[in-house]
């Protein structure tokens, strides 16, 4: 008996998202093996981690809170991905727009509150901008592969904010210990409803990034150029620039959302204002197919588990490590599920009988 | 730069660069065949927390390493299964592979946060001296006074580097990476090709990742590879898929890597944090230079990181 892979014709919406459904039901069954190995009860744990996440309004609230950068990073990935630029630098984007953005919060406090806020957009936006510039630009010029060099301005960036905290921008009012000043009141975004209005600024931006990508011009160049440069090439687009505009989009949209969590989430700048976030969104970009409204269901459940991963660790002592291998599980299955959408395999090793002639 | 170049810094050069030797001929020989892993960083981690656990329990050095390099040719397999048998985009699977093993070694090295391998375990990695070469002035005592692993490193380079270009299986292995229709067409078997590469070259990563844990550090530390296999994955170009080339690349990072507590020593006022930066920059700066200069012989493998599909020939 042998197995033979053949394409399958263009399959239908429904049966698209059945395979996707098998394959994170899947994934769900293996993570659960998973925790059965480690000694507990997989739908207990996976109970409590839906408790974890949407409990109770506070922690329905804390979910949402981690949703947003996830979003608004998504999107930004999403669309230099859509142009196959693989564009894995968001932390680092993330981090230097907070840069940006801080460096007007701790040095222009007497502007008013919405000017403030306004400037520290504009320069968060710029701050990501700029650094996704730099791979852009090389990329663009020279050919310079862009997944290392964005990589390694991750750790540049980093680098940089801590040589800050450690360094020039220690608050000496922390007795030795370093950490950068808090933030003052009017550098601080509003709520509405209980969440930071970061949700409301996500959700604005996931529109904005559906009718830019599905009925813009230039939504349309950066996918054909994602398709194919010399197509690209021959129907008159300008590739340099093209690639230096879609990059400017994609870092300043993770700069935004730098900022965002510098000054709604920690209210200073700190270490820890990327955490990982820019990574689970290259997760997030891909599992919500480049597409905005997608991205905002997958960026919600997987703050979700995030949210539900780190209760399950004092509920349970399980490692919050478990969400990212989980995460990590859901993507290898869709990933893999996706062959099932383009191919299917029959069994026996003779041509089929419309090709038999043929050979 | 009197004070910095000393033969002890060269030295130590060569010990930090062996983790990067180890993951770039992997990788060097994973995109040979035609499949572009950026799961590197995840395979060394996991090989790192694998290796670290078993040495912890058994306190066996070969059990250690065997388990290390298993763990990385797991993290190979998951990859191999999705991009090879069912053709996954290759950038986002390895992406994900990177994501899970930071989890994987994340969650199996909570237990071991601060804990040092005993000095008896320790004691199995103490410089050899090699008799005749290690005489040499200099030389000898920056090439041929180290640990069994650092000898290991450039055994498998230049093993490797021979297989590639001096056996009908390197050059097979060559073509499946180059022309996998072609490869096809005179019955090279793709698919096993493919299988048995990728897993070697996981293999050498865990291996990489566990010198790291068990030799260079001995303490367990989260994040532990702090990006070292993305510099692995710089270095492939770098090398221009050379694996004798590998050897200098690494070793030279291995320099950038620990020139910050040289400087300090000679009293160079810079911060720790900029100097910090110098490998990620170089990485970059290397990259440029490598993609200024295109020729055909530096050139990556022609079909890199393209699914082979026998139908659509």
């Amino acid at each position: 008996m042998q197995f033979r892979v053949v394409k399958k014709p263009e399959i239908s919406q429904k049966q698209y998202f059945l395979i996707m459904l098998a394959a994170i039901t899947l994934a769900l069954l293996t993570s659960g093996l998973f925790i059965l190995l480690l000694g507990f009860n997989p739908l207990g744990v996976y109970a409590s981690m839906i408790q974890g996440a949407f409990g109770s309004a506070y922690r329905i609230e804390q979910t949402i809170v981690a949703a947003v950068p996830l979003i608004i990073i998504s999107l930004g990935v999403a669309i230099a991905f859509k142009m196959k630029f693989w564009n894995i630098g968001g932390e680092g984007q993330v981090i230097m727009g907070a840069f940006f953005a801080s460096f007007l919060a701790l040095n222009y406090q007497h502007l008013s509150r919405p000017l403030l806020l306004l400037l520290m957009v504009v320069a968060g936006f710029i701050g990501g901008a700029l650094w996704g510039l730099i791979p852009a630009f090389l990329k663009a010029k020279w050919d310079t592969n862009e997944t290392i060099v964005t990589l390694m301005l991750n750790y540049i960036a980093l680098k940089w904010v801590t040589y800050l905290q450690y360094g020039p921008w220690k608050d000496p009012a922390s007795l030795g210990f370093p950490k950068i000043a808090n933030f003052t009141e009017n550098a601080i975004l509003p709520k509405l409803f209980g969440v930071h209005i970061g949700w409301v600024i996500a959700l604005i931006l996931v529109v904005i990034m559906y009718i830019f990508m599905n009925y813009s011009k230039k939504g349309f160049e950066i996918a054909v150029l994602g398709e194919s440069i010399n197509t690209a090439r021959y129907a008159g687009i300008n590739i340099f620039r093209t690639i230096l505009f879609t990059m400017f989009l994609s870092g300043g949209l993770c700069g935004l959302a730098g900022m965002i969590q510098a000054s709604a989430v920690i209210n200073t700048l700190s270490v820890e204002v990327a955490g990982g976030v820019g990574f689970t969104a290259i997760i997030t970009a891909w599992l919500g197919a480049l597409k905005p409204h997608w991205i905002v269901v997958v960026s919600v459940l997987f703050a979700a588990m995030v949210q539900g991963g780190s209760y399950i660790q004092t509920a349970f002592g399980i490692s919050a490590a478990s969400a990212s291998i989980i995460q990590a599980m859901i993507l290898f299955f869709v990933l893999g599920s996706d062959f099932f959408t383009k191919y299917k395999v029959v069994i026996g090793s003779s041509l089929p009988a419309d090709r038999k002639g043929a050979k | 730069m009197d004070g910095v170049l000393t033969v002890a810094f060269l030295k130590a050069a060569i010990i930090a660069g062996t983790p990067l030797l180890f993951a770039t001929v992997g990788e060097i020989i994973t995109e040979k065949v035609g499949n572009l892993n950026l799961g590197v960083e995840g395979m060394m981690l996991m090989g790192a927390v694998i290796g670290f656990q078993v040495a912890h329990v058994t306190s066996n050095p070969l059990l250690a390493l065997i388990a290390a390099a298993l763990a990385g040719a797991i993290g190979a397999l998951i990859f191999a299964f999705l991009t090879v048998s069912l053709r996954a985009n290759q950038v986002v699977t390895g992406l994900a592979l990177t994501i899970f093993g930071t989890g994987f070694s994340s969650f199996m090295g909570k237990g071991l946060v601060g804990i040092k391998l005993s000095d008896e375990f320790s004691a199995s990695f103490t410089s050899i001296k090699i008799p005749g070469l290690g005489d040499i002035p200099v030389i000898g005592e920056i090439l041929f006074n180290h640990d069994i692993l650092v000898y290991l490193g450039y055994l498998t380079a230049i093993l490797i580097g021979l297989y590639m270009y001096n056996t009908r299986k390197g050059l097979n292995l060559r073509a499946v990476g180059e022309n996998p229709a072609a490869a096809d067409a005179a019955s090279v078997r793709i698919t096993a090709y493919k299988y048995g590469h990728i897993l070697l070259g996981g293999a050498l990563c865990g291996l990489g990742g566990a010198y790291l844990s068990l030799v260079q550090v001995p303490v367990w530390q989260e994040n532990i590879t702090a990006g070292r296999g993305w510099i692995a994955v710089a270095l492939v170009i770098f090398a221009a898929w050379n694996p004798y080339k590998a050897l200098i690349g690494s070793y030279f990072f291995g320099g950038l890597d620990i020139i910050g507590f040289r400087l300090q020593g000679t009293g160079i006022q810079i911060s720790q944090y900029f100097v910090d930066m110098l490998p990620y920059l170089m990485t970059i700066f290397v990259l440029v230079i490598v993609s200024l200069k295109k020729d055909r012989k530096n050139a990556p493998p022609k079909a890199l990181s393209e699914p082979y599909f026998r139908e659509e020939r």
